[in-house]
């Protein structure tokens, strides 16, 4: 009676794991959007901490990529870093260490840009994500969140942000921000309706102790 | 509006009232089919429980029943195998201790006769008196009268006697002292046969003693045979004992399964990645744990092919050479699986390493310290060990294993008794319950239309009295003798 039990254990659990050998990604994909306009770039080396903190945080098979937004970046010559880390966990660190002098090498000599084309950046991010297949896809933005399109530039154009969560990261406020608090607020609302209404999730993170929840779910 | 089709005069006290006669006017007229259609259904209920229960009842004893076979079959079977592996120890001893048996009566035999020859030889042998003494007797009679050449000759025979005498004294001492050299040669002897006979006394002493072990065993089989209730009893009181003791066991093994897991799941991760999902679950967690339940499964077929224990019967009747066979390729794959595991717990601790250094690299500390520590080899040491020990400690799953499995259904077999016994009582209690609902909802109906049954009796009383016949309380009289008989 037991052997009868053990084959019918057995077949079960065979059918049942190709019944379920499933097709779902359960990989996350992290696209960091990095501001390089104007004086910006002097946040560049919070950015750095950032990216690191990425990059800890990643496990082998996550997608992590990181452009700069300038005045056009609606463009594969923005992305200063990507990497698909490895299956195997040691591959993964090695992958992880060069992802870091890549990026270390671009915040010494990234010169600031004139515009600020962050639209073009989360169009940019959308397409390489979708490509890249990833389960959980997140798209960092750190900038202070104004945008200045060069002149002829249309970024007038809905975004869908189905199944992707955007947060902005280290909004600093500008000069004008702190004489009239309304234009910051009035800024992350549109970006808020931008993102919501493309169907993604929006948050604004401007305290860098609360990133770790992100990378936990 | 809908309160309004219920008044029939405008005050509503008064449409109340008349609604409330209407009632009781409906209800006293329906008396006798209302009674009989209570009585009915709470009757058709409380029959229907009782059945139910009879039912129930009856499975439960059927369940009894088999639950006492069952009972009855493993304690059985189990004492079978006691008794057997008794006589197999039995067999053991005699092989072992009696098949010397001859050897040791040989030995024995030699040393008796080493002894009795020893004995022979320090026999006292008596001196022989000189042959020529009783010529020196007759010679030593003769009157010697003052002749001094008798007297001379007289005193050379007595030297001579005296030389003779001493001589004769000194070679008794020496035969005296080679006889007790032989006694004392014996000592040793004596002591070679005691260490023997103590020997065949320990022997069958252990034959005793196992002897004595089968006769309880072989009481307590008499027992089950026959079927008594003690035997039921104590077989079921161990079952459970069994159960709970080999349940702690099984989680404690558990709790050694969820170690070695996680000492093997992230480094599986380096051989078949960990990316890939089955079920949701990660493709190395899903390899670490088919690893631990083949390792459980080795052991559990090593213990089979050891006769430890007995789950699959077609392991336990393979022949004795083809079972060794099978034991010694289950634990040379145990074995392998061991050092695999002790592999992977090496790895781990170097993927750990990598990972620290990997971090402080990007927190930007300095890696040196992270990577560089002394006491390292101790984790490392540790982890392999616990790699290499935990699955021939799984191994030993298999013994509370099979008690649980064989307890479980003797057990489950007690519980199912435990709630079919409550449902019955319950059913029992619920058409008790509605058949006395039924006598009280009668009563209740009898005290709403109390009125009009207070005239009846009166109008009955009076009629008594006049001695009328056919009235209409006679029949309702009638009716509820019908419906209660």
């Amino acid at each position: 009676m037991l052997k009868s039990f053990a084959h019918i254990a057995l077949l079960l659990s065979c059918l049942f794991f190709s019944a379920c050998s499933d097709q779902v990604s359960y990989s996350k994909g992290v696209y960091m959007l990095v501001d390089t306009s104007g004086t910006y770039t002097t946040e560049l080396t919070q950015a750095q901490r950032i990216i690191n903190f990425t990059l800890a945080k990643l496990n082998p098979g996550d997608t992590f990529v990181v452009a700069r937004v300038d005045t056009g970046s609606f463009s594969e010559k923005d992305i200063v870093q990507k990497q698909t880390f490895e299956d195997r966990p040691s591959m993964a660190n090695q992958q992880k260490r060069l992802f870091r002098e890549g990026i270390n090498a671009f915040i010494e000599e990234v010169k600031p840009s004139a515009y600020t084309d962050i639209t073009g950046g989360m169009l940019q991010a959308i397409e390489y994500m979708n490509e890249a297949k990833s389960g959980i896809k997140t798209i960092l933005i750190f900038s202070d969140l104004k945008e200045e399109i060069q002149a002829g530039y249309n970024r007038d154009i809905p975004i869908n942000l189905e199944g992707y969560r955007v947060i902005a990261i280290n909004v600093t406020k500008l000069r004008s921000d702190n004489i009239d608090p309304v234009e910051y607020l009035d800024r992350l609302d549109s970006w808020r309706n931008k993102v919501e209404s493309g169907g993604g999730q929006w948050q604004v993170i401007n305290d860098l102790e609360r990133l770790e929840p992100i990378f936990s779910s | 509006m809908s309160s309004e089709i219920f008044m029939i005069v405008p005050s509503a006290f008064f449409s109340g009232v008349l609604w409330f006669l209407a009632l009781v006017v409906s209800l006293y007229l329906a008396r006798t089919p209302a009674h009989y259609s209570i009585r009915a259904l709470s009757r058709v209920i409380h029959n229907a429980m009782r059945l139910s229960a009879h039912s129930i009842m009856h499975a439960e004893q059927q369940l009894q029943q088999r639950n006492k076979e069952v009972l009855l079959a493993q304690g059985r079977e189990a004492s079978e195998r006691i008794i057997e592996r008794e006589f197999d120890r039995i067999e053991a001893t005699v092989r072992r201790d009696l098949a010397e048996y001859p050897a040791i009566h040989r030995m024995l035999t030699e040393e008796i006769d080493r002894i009795d020859d020893d004995y022979k030889d320090s026999t006292e042998a008596p001196p022989n008196p000189p042959g020529w003494i009783k010529a020196v007797e007759a010679v030593a009679k003769i009157p010697s009268k003052g002749d001094p050449m008798v007297a001379n000759i007289l005193e050379d025979i007595h030297g001579s006697l005296q030389k003779a005498n001493d001589k004769t004294l000194v070679e008794y001492r020496k035969a005296n002292q080679t006889r007790h050299s032989y006694l004392k040669n014996m000592m040793p002897h004596w002591r070679k046969v005691l260490n023997l006979l103590t020997q065949v006394e320990k022997n069958v002493s252990s034959l005793f003693t196992r002897s004595t072990t089968i006769d309880r065993h072989m009481d307590e089989y008499e027992g089950i045979l026959k079927r008594t209730d003690h035997s039921e009893q104590m077989l079921s009181s161990s079952s459970m004992t069994q159960f709970f003791i080999s349940g702690i066991v099984l989680a404690i093994a558990v709790g050694g399964a969820i170690i070695n897991f996680h000492l093997i799941a992230r480094p599986l991760s380096e051989m078949v990645g960990g990316t890939s999902h089955i079920a949701g679950f990660q493709i190395n967690t899903v390899s670490a744990l088919v690893i631990i339940l083949l390792e459980i499964a080795m052991g559990l077929f090593f213990m089979e092919t050891m006769r430890i224990t007995r789950l699959f019967p077609i392991i336990g009747a393979l022949n004795d050479k083809v079972r060794v066979r099978l034991a010694v390729v289950f634990i040379t794959i145990l074995t392998f699986l061991a050092c695999i595991e002790a592999s992977l717990a090496f790895m781990r601790e170097l993927l750990m390493e990598e990972d620290a250094a990997t971090r402080a690299i990007l927190r930007g500390d300095n890696v040196s310290i992270v990577a560089q520590s002394s006491y390292l080899w101790i984790t490392t040491a540790a982890q392999m060990g616990m790699g290499f020990i935990l699955p021939f400690a799984l191994m030993f799953v298999a013994i509370p294993l099979e008690s649980f499995i064989h307890s479980m259904r003797t057990v489950l077999g007690v519980a199912t008794v435990s709630c079919l016994r409550l449902l019955e009582w319950v059913l029992r209690l619920g058409g008790d319950i509605v058949k006395f609902m039924g006598n009280a909802l009668i009563q209740f109906y009898d005290f709403i239309i109390f009125a009009p049954l207070w005239i009846e009796t009166m109008i009955k009383h009076r009629q008594d009295q006049h001695g009328p016949l056919g009235s209409p309380e006679q029949s309702h009289a009638h009716t509820d003798t019908n419906i209660r008989g």
